[in-house]
């Protein structure tokens, strides 16, 4: 559908592609190349780049959350209709499923959590099948669903993401959620104290304290940031690794309007994108999960004592 | 990278999954799951019960029916020294019944040749009585001659 007649440009298309259905609070104003006039500052949806720019932090992906919340709400429902079957007796195909998931959790949490946490595996369960269902949008077909919301709204310019996971708001928020749970239980576990030896007291410790004040700025300042690359890593390795994805089904997207068999080849390639893809999200899933375990391990353990007592 | 309210409604979200999945998922699931676990291992214990108990019951089964054997021998045994005992004894007392009857039979005929000798010898002296007259043809004093007659028919 791309570059043809007075249809969208390629790069028009693959933009469109990557923006967000927008809604926030505009500034007074004309924008979009004068198409739209806000006349007072309002809550309204954003036509164009230069409105989602200008609406910056007060806004809000309606899109994104649509999906994200929705992949959610069907993940629990699913969930909570097989704990609800859940008896000692025969499971069938679909309990079967689900109870094969719970248990390779189960276990991988048991491999890396030593500890007593009973938010852990739940936490571990939502992050894995959540983060799954929001990645498997991705092999639907490009077109689909936004062209379906283009149709419904009878807005040719609506913007609509179905990938939840390409949004750097989704998987960051779930990375900074899951550092602060860190944080919590990390306080939680070693007192305020504790942690904030922790993080003063590491990596450098002479043991003397007119050597420690001046060790201690140096140790708080490497400590953070330890910690802090631990959420963004998170959330930056899932949105990176499904906002190229998607670009990819994009790209390809746009071969289909540049002749037959240039089609045909981009089918084909996309047909063995999707096909490679189903890894990718499966494993993400898993990352996103398995680094949270381990995180969460760390944030746990209470270091031996000497260290800094003596 | 439009870093905006997305994040704040997006970890809100999943707080609240988290603690859904901590209240209403996870534990009725492992409890299940333990439970059928259980269940498994218990139905495994009683199964290896069961083939033990069933090895004991045919041991017992094979001993009784070897003890019923022992016996229902001995009892043919016995039954049939019993049976060659009864042959015996009725053997025995049929001879003893036979000897018997021979015996009185034996005596009967003695008793009867007795009696028809005793008749005989009437009717003889009778008869030479009657033959005697006839010979001689006259009366003969039957108490001088009846005393003879006796003697003779007393040597017969």
């Amino acid at each position: 559908m791309a570059a043809e007649g007075n249809g969208p440009t390629t790069v028009e298309y693959i933009q469109h592609h990557l923006t967000n259905w927008t809604y926030g609070k505009l500034p007074a104003g004309t924008y979009c190349d004068g198409t739209s006039v806000q006349e007072t500052t309002g809550w309204t949806t954003a036509h164009c780049q230069e409105e989602i720019e200008a609406m910056g932090m007060m806004s809000i992906h309606v899109d994104s959350m649509l999906w994200s919340i929705g992949l959610g709400v069907v993940f629990v429902l699913l969930f909570r209709w097989a704990a609800s079957k859940a008896t000692s007796g025969i499971p069938n195909r679909f309990l079967g499923t689900v109870e094969m998931i719970i248990e390779f959790i189960d276990k991988t949490v048991r491999d890396g959590f030593k500890h007593r946490n009973p938010m852990i595996a739940p936490m571990a369960l939502t992050i894995f099948v959540w983060i799954f269902f929001m990645n498997l949008m991705d092999l639907l077909p490009v077109d689909w669903i936004p062209e379906l919301a283009v149709l419904v709204s009878g807005d040719p310019h609506f913007y609509f993401k179905i990938v939840p996971t390409t949004d750097p708001n989704i998987t960051l928020a779930m990375g900074f959620t899951v550092f602060f749970l860190m944080i919590g239980f990390s306080i939680m576990k070693k007192g305020a104290l504790g942690f904030l030896k922790e993080i003063t007291l590491h990596p450098f410790h002479s043991g003397k304290w007119y050597v420690d004040i001046f060790l201690v700025p140096i140790n708080f300042f490497l400590e953070s940031i330890t910690l802090l690359a631990r959420p963004i890593s998170l959330g930056l390795r899932l949105f990176g690794n499904l906002y190229a994805g998607e670009l990819i089904f994009i790209l390809i997207a746009t071969m289909y309007s540049a002749g037959l068999i240039i089609g045909i080849l981009g089918g084909v390639l996309q047909w063995g994108w999707a096909v490679f893809h189903i890894l990718v999200i499966t494993l993400q899933a898993f990352v996103f999960m398995v680094l949270t375990i381990v995180y969460m391990a760390m944030a746990h353990e209470v270091e031996e004592e000497d260290q800094f007592t003596h | 990278m439009n870093i905006n309210l997305t994040l704040i409604g997006q970890s809100i979200a999943f707080i609240f999954f988290v603690l859904f999945c901590m209240k209403f998922v996870w534990p009725p699931i492992v409890a299940a799951l333990a439970e059928r676990e259980k269940k498994i291992a218990d139905g495994l214990l009683a199964a290896e019960r069961a083939e033990k108990d069933l090895e004991l019951a045919k041991h017992k089964v094979s001993d009784q029916l070897r003890e019923a054997k022992e016996e229902s021998a001995k009892l043919i045994e016995q039954a049939n020294k019993r049976a060659q005992q009864i042959v015996e004894e009725a053997k025995q007392k049929a001879i003893e019944e036979a000897d018997r009857q021979k015996a009185a039979a034996e005596a009967e005929i003695a008793q009867q040749m007795n009696r028809a000798r005793e008749e005989l010898r009437g009717k003889v002296a009778t008869l030479a009585i009657a033959g005697a007259e006839r010979i001689l043809q006259s009366s003969v004093d039957q108490q001088a001659h009846g005393k003879l007659v006796d003697d003779l028919a007393a040597q017969l």
